[in-house]
């Protein structure tokens, strides 16, 4: 196996797809001549041209609906937000247009849109550039909302949102994309709604996804030292949901702890939260708790930016609580 | 004195007429219905403004499509699609355009090109911008034509998709549909220019300005700019000038304006004006009766048929929020 960097494994998914579909092409602002302003397209101007890797001015509302328009017609696009920040000023047209297309015209106009950019907390970048929206987008029903955390993940999920004939949000991880794994050589793609074990454990169940996992992983590492065996759950995708694999986990483990990188009023892990204690609270030895971002703006100064995130000693002492 | 037109002359405007006729006796229909209480939400009717919808869509070939707003019942019918199909979704039935999933706001018809109506102001500008996109990423000769009100013209995603329209040189026809009110703000209050299309010349190109009231003239006009659009010269922003006679929806008195207001556009009423301008031909004023009467005839049939169609079915609820998978 090949061990790629999670842009490169992006970049692999995108191309795989292109060579197959004439009428898949992406747009978005630098993908094309810049070469992505995270380097996700590289390449791709040159192997595909102007015609499907199509530079776009700074607008993003117009240029999501342009897609949404195109895909009302047959095409197949792939919109690219520089970060998903920038998204928000197109989140009329993600929602009111994309998500409702195919349920208002009843079935006639489906929308198969793959909406995908860098996301998340982290490097200094302050309140505007930093920051996970999974929680918003998940909130939609008539999307779809996949973060993944792996390369081998990021190629597999990449190439299932492009196949799939419903809008995808696809939030990157602007933190991961110079991390490495390994990726099949061979063609594959991963269903959505398929959560990953990464780590098998008696204890207590820890339920994550996207850059949350680089605290979540280390942290059961040192935690397994102490005797305290951790089940990591990578949920992959957000909507849809594994909910099978969490309650397959927690009758195992009988606690569950939630990490995320967005905010908690109202944050995704809310929802976990409801549906575990719906469905397995003859399991439960503990309540259900979670670990957010602080509920503030990510703040620049580093100590603070650290503060604000989750981090390993945070889950360390949580967990440490929760088996008490 | 010229010789009167003879029938032949004037068949196309007989044609025309139908259809605007076609409208205000449907819209007629659906306040009824609606004041009956058999029609629910917002209903936005499009009597006044019929020349513009039907003149406009004249000018279209099978192949182009149409994005609408809120406002779709006359483009809708204008562009041939089915009134009983269109009261249908109106009533909340499963006979419905969209299996009544979509309502007065939401008419779709794949099959016609019919590309929506759009209840967002001005959200369905880029969308008619990517439809045309898609049209010269195919290499077909397609025009979309996309409707919207002045009130729109105000918004982000108009001046973003004017913008991306004109950098591609896609083949659309923005028609500004300038009915003076956006709900109950007048233009002069919410609007930079008297006339939206000259904000054109912000985005370097063509532009057209006229009154709605006459028929034929829309449709002459509208064909200049989609066959400028058509041999790949780039998108054209319109204004057409046109007057609602009845309230913003249903639920609005319209007391923004005066009776006198009100009376002096009805003065050119665009009915008034197609059916004067048929009897001075070889029209009589019997044929355009009989005409008349079998068009309320049609849609008390629509009526019917809407209220005897069943309502979509509970077990449709979930249907739809997802494609197929592939």
């Amino acid at each position: 196996m090949a061990v790629l960097t999670y842009r490169e494994a992006l970049n692999r998914a995108m191309c795989e797809e292109m060579d197959k579909d004439p009428n898949i092409f992406l747009m978005g602002e630098e993908v094309g001549h810049y070469d992505g302003a995270y380097k996700v397209s590289q390449g791709m101007l040159a192997k595909y041209g102007e015609k499907r890797v199509i530079d776009t001015p700074i607008s993003e509302n117009g240029f999501a609906g342009v897609g949404i328009g195109a895909a009302m017609v047959g095409l197949r696009p792939i919109i690219e937000f520089m970060t998903w920040n920038f998204s928000l000023v197109a989140i009329d047209q993600i929602i009111n247009s994309a998500a409702k297309m195919n349920y208002m015209s009843a079935g006639q106009f489906p929308i198969p849109i793959v909406f995908r950019g860098a996301g998340g907390a982290g490097g200094r970048l302050a309140a505007q550039h930093s920051q996970s929206f999974e929680s918003w987008y998940a909130h939609i029903p008539g999307l779809k909302v996949i973060a993944p955390y792996s390369p081998a993940d990021a190629c597999g999920l990449l190439k299932t949102a492009i196949r799939d004939n419903n809008p995808t949000i696809f939030i990157e991880s602007e933190v991961l994309y110079g991390s490495r794994g390994e990726v099949p050589d061979q063609e594959y793609s991963i269903p959505f709604g398929k959560a990953d074990i990464k780590r098998e454990g008696s204890h207590i169940t820890i339920i994550s996804w996207s850059r949350a996992l680089l605290y979540v992983l280390p942290a059961a590492e040192r935690l397994a030292k102490e005797g305290i065996s951790v089940e990591v759950l990578d949920l992959r995708s957000i909507r849809p949901l594994d909910e099978e694999t969490i309650y397959t986990s927690i009758r195992k483990t009988n606690r569950a702890l939630i990490v995320e990188e967005g905010w908690e009023v109202a944050g995704f892990g809310s929802q976990i939260a409801y549906l575990i204690q719906k469905n397995s609270f003859d399991y439960l030895d503990a309540p259900v708790e979670r670990i957010t971002q602080e509920d503030v703006p990510m703040p620049y100064a580093a100590n603070l930016e650290k503060a604000s995130l989750p981090s390993e000693e945070k889950i360390i002492s949580k967990v440490r609580e929760m088996l008490e | 004195m010229s010789q009167p037109k003879t029938k032949k002359d004037t068949q196309d405007l007989f044609e025309l007429y139908r259809q605007m006729l076609l409208i205000r006796r449907f819209e007629e229909g659906a306040a009824k219905s609606y004041s009956t209480g058999k029609i629910g939400g917002f209903c936005h009717l499009y009597i006044g403004q019929e020349a513009v919808g039907v003149g406009s869509i004249a000018a279209l070939k099978e192949q182009d499509y149409i994005v609408s707003t809120y406002r779709d019942h006359g483009h809708a019918l204008a562009r041939g699609l089915d009134p009983n199909a269109l009261m249908a979704e109106l009533f909340g039935k499963k006979t419905g355009i969209s299996q009544g999933y979509g309502g007065s706001m939401h008419f779709f018809d794949k099959e016609k090109h019919f590309m929506g109506g759009h209840g967002i102001v001005g959200g369905h500008i880029s969308l008619a911008a990517g439809i045309a996109y898609a049209s010269k990423f195919k290499e077909t000769d397609a025009v979309t034509i996309c409707f919207f009100g002045e009130g729109a013209a105000n918004i982000g995603s108009f001046h973003e998709g004017m913008n991306l329209a004109a950098i591609w040189k896609l083949p659309l026809v923005m028609i500004c549909e300038n009915n003076h009110y956006a709900m109950g703000t007048p233009e002069y209050r919410a609007l930079s220019v008297k006339d939206v299309s000259v904000r054109a010349g912000a985005y370097d190109i063509a532009r057209d300005h006229i009154e709605g009231d006459e028929v034929r003239k829309v449709r002459d006009h509208v064909n200049v700019a989609v066959e400028r659009a058509r041999r790949g010269e780039g998108p054209t922003l319109m204004e057409i000038s046109t007057y609602r006679f009845r309230g913003h929806s249903m639920s609005d008195p319209a007391k923004y304006r005066t009776k006198e207001e009100l009376d002096r556009y009805k003065q050119s009423d665009p009915l008034l004006k197609a059916k004067d301008d048929l009897l001075r031909s070889e029209w009589k004023e019997e044929e355009l009766e009989k005409l008349d009467i079998d068009l309320q005839t049609k849609v008390e049939e629509a009526i019917q048929f809407a209220d005897k169609s069943e309502e979509p079915p509970l077990g449709w609820l979930y249907k739809h929020v997802y494609a197929e998978d592939v």
